[in-house]
């Protein structure tokens, strides 16, 4: 009887179903290729090549096979079966497991990178071919990032097939991971050019408008002018005027990396952020934090740079160290990824990014994007709250009539797909009358953020 | 003022809300024993395919209800005592009140079928029943479900969740023969089959059999067949739940009747939601109406009585939506089952099948819109509502379709196909053009 209390955080969906053995066949292929990158990592040079290969080769079929038969097969629409009875989706064993060895990863990459040379190696080929120098665990990380978007993403169209939406997003958070942030850095180094990606912006890639960062660029000629001048424009201009059209999600879930990332690989855990007023209240104390820091150290050291260093001496590159390793090491992806299982997918996102901060204020207070509320139709399902990546109360809102207007909102969409009752539209239109509530619920006055 | 309200569910807590919020000073207190938070109730099917958990069908957090002042007591109702103003509870001490509200909702309606006492025989109501199924179905292969209404679908999608075969036995001709015509209930019943329910039509529950262990372990149809099933799902309504007024001078009948301002027979008692009944519904209206948004609407406006702003109930035009496995259904206004003299329907169909739209309206020279009926398309509420209660023309409704549509972007629009078949339908009338697109930026350049 204590399986089925419904009191506690447990569902009452138990027992989970037995994997039908076409699955197991899918997923045998998957850790197949898991224990053959293992083995490349640990095996001497004359197996290391065709392990990490065969690795790949199999990790890849797996995963679009097992995407195929899961996904692909049956009906479309939202079938979140056992997603809070799974082990591997409602934090339990397998999922501990995923998230320690997605974490022992980002240790070993940032720390001990000489432990990965078994599987950087192989890469060297593929370096030469494009970025014309031999692999470093950089480029090794790049690659499987990439990967993981690529045929996750897969796994993202097939069973996001049913929309629209999903499937043009979900594609261009593929090809700007596969072109702007692995092709085309690799080309510039190629051609002796700095490697710059075109996708990322201060405040995210702060140093890309730091005095340092600019003085470095511009010692590259026409490209390197041209990409302060891209850097300084996307940060400050197209930034502002896209959100106003668009909203944040132009960016956090049609452009950037590690939203390509969050809603690949990601999207199983989605379900996993934390909804609790208390965590909202962590999430906008830690984040503004970030990008207050971020923007009042640009400030300094520019003012440094005008004084000719008599401000501040070399902070600046003390500040890209510590900085670099707080919040770009340990916090986007140790903690960002690491704890995709336990956490949720987009705690970096949520609690840590500067860029997402920024968009956030736009989104809030300069911008026509906004979720409407559907008249008086929401039964307080709460489908709409449990797909929220980036631990919005989406209920709160629905349930009240009132349109969702939020800093954190990425506009994924998920909540308007999952909602049973077709209560959420994404949608960007006149500023007038954004916030006003549906007339068919009488909104009450009680506070919920406070 | 002390306001105490028996039952948790959306219209009592409404109640509590509203109350809150037009007399911050008045003491209210929810009574149930069905739980000690407020829950959402159409949301019990997810709890069962695991799509949530407990916490997640809680519409408010539970530092909500003492932050708002609104005191819960965990406890049963045991009886009344109209002259004295009292409520006696199990096991608290009795609560006297200055105003009652009774949102005590509704059970499974069984209509003394023999064996419907045998294990693994139930309805979905309440978070126990849910539970129930949860424990009856954990070994169960082959599942009946009995009843062609909104719940009986939602307890086949539940099974086919868990991989249990599913006959749902359908009394009418087609799918909720009482309320969708027949092109609608053609496409729910795509549904069903693609989900692999097996669907009997024209059928009825005659008996569940049973076990020697007192289990059900098949059911006898109104056609004689036995059908073998170790689980029987009983999806033919719900009855109002009167338990706490028995015996006492509050007038019922099949439910706590109630005036057009939801005041029982007693002073300064009140009823709302599931279980109140009215006593002179306007035309067209049902003197019970189950359901979430009118519990809703009922829990609001009893409120306002309450506080001493006298509001009749007035629901406005009706809407109610729901999820056939994956096609969502909206209504708007009235739209028959069965063809009406005076009135006619235009019905539109993907030629996929997916999706379908149904406009309902006066076969005169107005044309006035009664209704709307949608599959597979998301339709803009305050539109349609805008549209009943202006009483639009269909032909005016027709061609500004593009403002009624709320879809997702960058999802097909169906409009130009709709005016199309309209004039095809129409040829006698001049051609209808389009003059509304999809979306708030099509709002700002049509005006």
């Amino acid at each position: 009887m204590t399986a089925f209390a419904a009191y506690s955080d447990q569902p009452l969906a138990y027992p989970t179903p037995e994997t039908s053995p076409t699955e197991r066949l899918w997923l045998a292929l998957v850790t197949l290729g898991l224990l053959a990158v293992a083995v490349a990592a640990a095996a001497p040079a004359g197996l290391r090549e065709p392990a990490f290969w065969a690795g790949l080769a199999l990790l890849s079929a797996g995963t679009v096979g097992w995407s195929w038969y899961k996904f692909g097969q049956r009906p479309a629409g939202v079938h979140h079966h056992y997603l809070w009875a799974r082990s591997s989706t409602s934090r339990g064993a397998l999922a501990w497991m995923a998230g320690i060895a997605l974490t022992g990863f980002y240790v070993v990459l940032y720390w001990w990178p000489e432990y990965l040379e078994n599987l950087i190696r192989p890469l060297d080929g593929l370096s030469q071919a494009l970025r014309r120098r031999p692999a470093d665990q950089w480029f090794l990380y790049g690659t499987f990032y990439t990967l993981a978007v690529l045929l996750l993403g897969v796994r993202a169209l097939l069973k996001y097939r049913h929309s629209p939406y999903h499937r043009v997003r979900t594609l261009s958070v593929m090809f700007f991971q596969l072109g702007l942030a692995w092709l085309l850095p690799g080309v510039l180094l190629a051609l002796q050019q700095p490697e710059y990606y075109f996708s990322y912006f201060w405040p995210l890639k702060y140093d890309y408008l730091f005095p340092s960062g600019v003085s470095s660029l511009l010692q590259n000629g026409h490209l390197g002018v041209f990409m302060v001048f891209w850097g300084a424009l996307m940060s400050l201009v197209a930034t502002p005027v896209l959100t106003y059209f668009l909203g944040k999600r132009w960016y956090c879930s049609w452009v950037c990396g590690c939203g390509g990332l969050a809603e690949t690989a990601g999207d199983p855990y989605r379900h996993l952020s934390d909804k609790r007023r208390e965590a909202w209240r962590y999430e906008v104390s830690i984040v503004y934090t970030v990008l207050g820091f971020i923007v009042v150290t640009t400030a300094l050291l520019w003012l440094n740079t005008l004084w000719h260093g008599e401000l501040l001496g070399r902070l600046s590159d003390e500040f890209s160290r510590t900085y670099g390793f707080v919040i770009g090491s340990i916090f986007s992806g140790v903690v960002g990824v690491g704890f995709y299982p336990i956490l949720g997918n987009r705690v970096w996102c949520r609690y840590g990014c500067p860029m997402a901060a920024y968009l956030g204020l736009l989104q809030k207070h300069f911008s026509r994007f906004r979720i409407t509320t559907n008249g008086g139709q929401c039964i307080s399902c709460g489908n709409c709250s449990n797909v929220c990546e980036m631990g919005i109360d989406v209920k709160q809102y629905a349930q009240r009539g009132e349109p969702i207007i939020r800093a954190a909102c990425v506009g994924c969409g998920m909540c308007s797909t999952a909602c049973p009752r077709g209560v959420l539209n994404l949608e960007n239109g006149p500023r007038e009358g954004r916030y006003q509530p549906s007339t068919f619920i009488h909104a009450e006055s009680l506070r919920i953020l406070s | 003022m002390h306001l105490v309200i028996i039952g948790n569910g959306i219209a009592g807590v409404t109640c509590a809300q509203t109350v809150r919020r037009l007399q911050p000073e008045a003491r209210i207190t929810l009574v149930s024993d069905e739980t000690a938070h407020h829950f959402s109730r159409p949301a019990l099917m997810y709890l069962y395919m695991g799509h949530l958990r407990w916490p997640d069908v809680k519409p408010f957090e539970d530092w909500y209800w003492s932050e708002n002042r609104l005191e819960l007591v965990h406890d049963r109702a045991t009886g009344l005592d109209v002259a004295s103003k009292q409520v006696h509870l199990a096991a608290g001490p009795s609560l006297a009140y200055d105003a009652l509200l009774l949102a005590t909702g509704a059970t499974t309606r069984y209509y003394g079928w023999p064996g419907q006492e045998l294990a693994g025989v139930q309805g979905l109501v309440s978070l126990a029943d849910v539970e129930l199924m949860s424990q009856q179905t954990t070994n169960v292969q082959q599942a009946v479900v009995v009843g062609g209404g909104l719940i009986g679908v939602e307890l086949a999608e539940m099974l086919r969740s868990r991989g249990i075969g599913v006959t749902l036995l359908v009394r009418d001709r087609h799918y909720w023969g009482s309320v969708l015509p027949p092109e609608e209930a053609a496409l729910v019943d795509a549904q069903l089959r693609r989900h692999g329910v097996q669907v009997r039509y024209g059928t009825e529950l005659a008996a569940a059999l049973g076990d020697a262990q007192g289990r059900v372990r098949a059911v006898r149809t109104s056609g004689g067949e036995e059908l073998p099933c170790q689980w029987l799902g009983i999806a033919t309504g719900v009855e109002p739940n009167l338990a706490l007024t028995t015996g006492t001078p509050i007038e019922t009948d099949r439910g706590i009747l109630v005036d057009d301002w939801l005041r029982t027979s007693a002073p300064d008692v009140y009823a709302a939601g599931d279980c109140a009944q009215r006593r002179t519904p306007p035309p067209g209206e049902a003197a019970i109406e189950p359901l979430w948004y009118t519990g809703r609407m009922q829990g609001e406006t009893v409120a306002h009585t309450i506080c001493g702003q006298p509001t009749a109930y007035r629901r406005g035009p009706w809407f109610n939506s729901a999820k056939f496995f994956d096609l969502e259904y909206q209504t708007y206004g009235q739209v028959p089952a069965r063809p009406v003299a005076g009135q006619t329907s235009f019905w539109w169909q993907h030629p996929g099948g997916h999706c379908g739209l149904r406009l309902h309206y006066t076969d005169d020279a107005q044309q006035t819109l009664l209704g709307v009926n949608a599959l597979g398309l998301r339709l803009r509420h305050d539109v349609c509502d805008q549209w009943l209660r202006a009483g639009a023309s269909v032909r005016a409704v027709i061609e500004q379709l593009g403002a009624a549509n709320f879809d997702p972007e960058f999802f097909p629009q169906h409009e130009p196909a709709i005016v199309a078949a309209f004039n095809t339908h129409h040829p006698n009338h001049p051609p209808l053009t389009l003059r509304r697109r999809k979306g708030l930026l099509a709002r700002l350049l049509s005006v």
